[in-house]
């Protein structure tokens, strides 16, 4: 089968790779690119363990096709820190324990980042619903809902400086 | 990697892409968004021997209101329907229901044409189709079809387009503003797919259109008299015998009717609030 050549930007780097028509995002990012970051959970766009922002939208990487990203700009969990700094929604979700197994935990440090990049000073209810496309099998999402609207008011305290 | 090989193109104008479809016809998968498509394909409940991949045709990446109906291209995402300005003041059923479709992840790609073209039972952006008396618009090299949607979606994951045809794009009426509307949907969690989705609009002082979602294989669409005391109530204990529901891992068609004769009556309250 024919393969693909793709031009991205990842993570603030321009990359190029070479994928088969079937080869989901996710697989790309994960098989060819070694960003393992993003995981798999279903495959079918229900448990956002493979969130990425694609042009500034986050997506299901699992529903998209490697092809379909040329010209993209993708973001993934890999690029949220800065260096060896942690972006606040990470530090958050360690100070708070917002993890257990940290399957669901690269989806929700990438959605929540989208979400406070949109709406930097969420409800409660306004984070949930952002949320409601990620699922967490372990944490019962309380401490991740708190790590989110500390994260928040962190950066909005950071941003007042 | 889950789904079998297929081959993939990229077509630049709508010509290009009934071009392609009408050589490949049924061995040919539509791309737009793909978060119905992508899914069965991972889950290799559907096979094709080629994607046609129509999201960056920007013909069809266009929201327009012509006349009385508002016309929406099939690359127009789901959560670019649900930011444009003009929505809730010409389209508010749909201002009502598209926060209840999948995900924000699922709704920047997902595309308002495809839900239409994909035809689930449950999903709500058919069933406003069916509310508002819309229209779907078909392209195929023998030319343009336009269908209204009760003519288009036929059951369950079947409509009337033809293999050669593109859903190129869908027409809503615009709502007159003494139209109110109210939607509800009850779901395991916020985004599945409703098990029962019931939508209601206010026609004229005396009745309600009423649309339900998940009993039927399409929406059914009645209109209701409101002729004070028990009417509306009557009237949705009959239909929900009349439209039986169905059986699947979500929920029993008993279960179905139930949740029907709950919140039917609390929607049309609502949007009779509304209007109020
Ligand atoms: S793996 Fe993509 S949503 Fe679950
Ligand atoms: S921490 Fe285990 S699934 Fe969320």
């Amino acid at each position: 089968m024919k393969k693909y050549h793709v031009s991205t930007t990842i993570n603030g780097e321009p990359v190029e790779f070479l994928c088969e028509p079937q080869q989901t995002l996710l697989d790309v990012l994960r098989d060819t690119l070694n960003l393992t970051g993003s995981k798999e959970g279903c495959a079918s766009g229900d448990c956002g363990a493979c969130t990425v922002i694609v042009d500034g939208r986050m997506v299901c990487s699992c529903l998209m096709l490697g092809v379909e990203a040329e010209g993209r700009t993708v973001t993934t969990v890999e690029g949220i820190a800065t260096g060896d700094t942690l972006h606040p929604v990470q530090q958050k979700f360690l100070e708070h324990a917002a993890l257990q197994c940290g399957f669901c935990t690269p989806g929700f440090i990438v959605a929540a980042k989208a979400l406070l990049d949109e709406n930097p000073n969420p409800t409660e209810e306004e984070a949930r619903y952002w949320l409601a496309g990620n699922l967490c099998r372990c944490t019962g999402y309380d401490k991740i809902i708190r790590a989110v609207l500390d994260a928040a008011s962190e950066m909005r305290r950071e941003a007042a400086e | 990697m889950k789904p079998r090989k297929f081959a993939y193109i990229r077509p630049d104008t709508v010509d290009e892409a009934v071009a392609v479809l009408g050589e490949y016809g049924d061995d040919a998968r539509i791309l737009a968004g793909g978060q119905s498509l992508m899914a069965m394909l991972n889950l290799r409940l559907v096979e094709a021997a080629a994607l046609i991949d129509i999201a960056r045709i920007p013909e069809l990446d266009t929201i327009r209101v012509a006349g009385d109906k508002v016309e929406i291209g099939a690359a127009v995402v789901q959560n670019r329907l649900l930011a444009w300005p003009d929505l809730k003041s010409r389209l508010p059923l749909l201002g009502a229901l598209l926060p209840f479709v999948g995900h924000f992840q699922t709704r920047n790609r997902g595309t308002v044409c495809g839900s239409i073209a994909h035809a689930d039972p449950s999903s709500e952006i058919p069933l406003s189709l069916a509310m508002l008396g819309g229209e779907v618009v078909l392209r195929s090299l023998r030319g343009t079809r336009v269908l209204a949607a009760s003519d288009f979606q036929r059951g369950v994951l079947t409509t009337a387009r033809e293999p050669d045809e593109l859903v190129a794009a869908v027409r809503f009426p615009v709502a007159p503003s003494r139209h109110r509307v109210a939607f509800r949907e009850v779901a395991r969690r916020h985004g599945d797919f409703a098990i029962i989705a019931v939508a209601a609009m206010v026609e004229d002082a005396g009745a309600v259109r009423l649309g339900v979602g998940g009993m039927t294989g399409a929406p059914a669409i009645r209109r209701i008299e409101m002729n004070g005391g028990t009417a509306a109530r009557d009237a949705i204990e009959t239909l929900a015998w009349d439209l039986e529901g169905f059986e699947d891992i979500h929920a029993s068609a008993r279960l179905r009717r139930d949740i029907l004769r709950r919140i039917g009556p609390v929607v049309i309250e609502e949007a009779c609030r509304c209007a109020a």
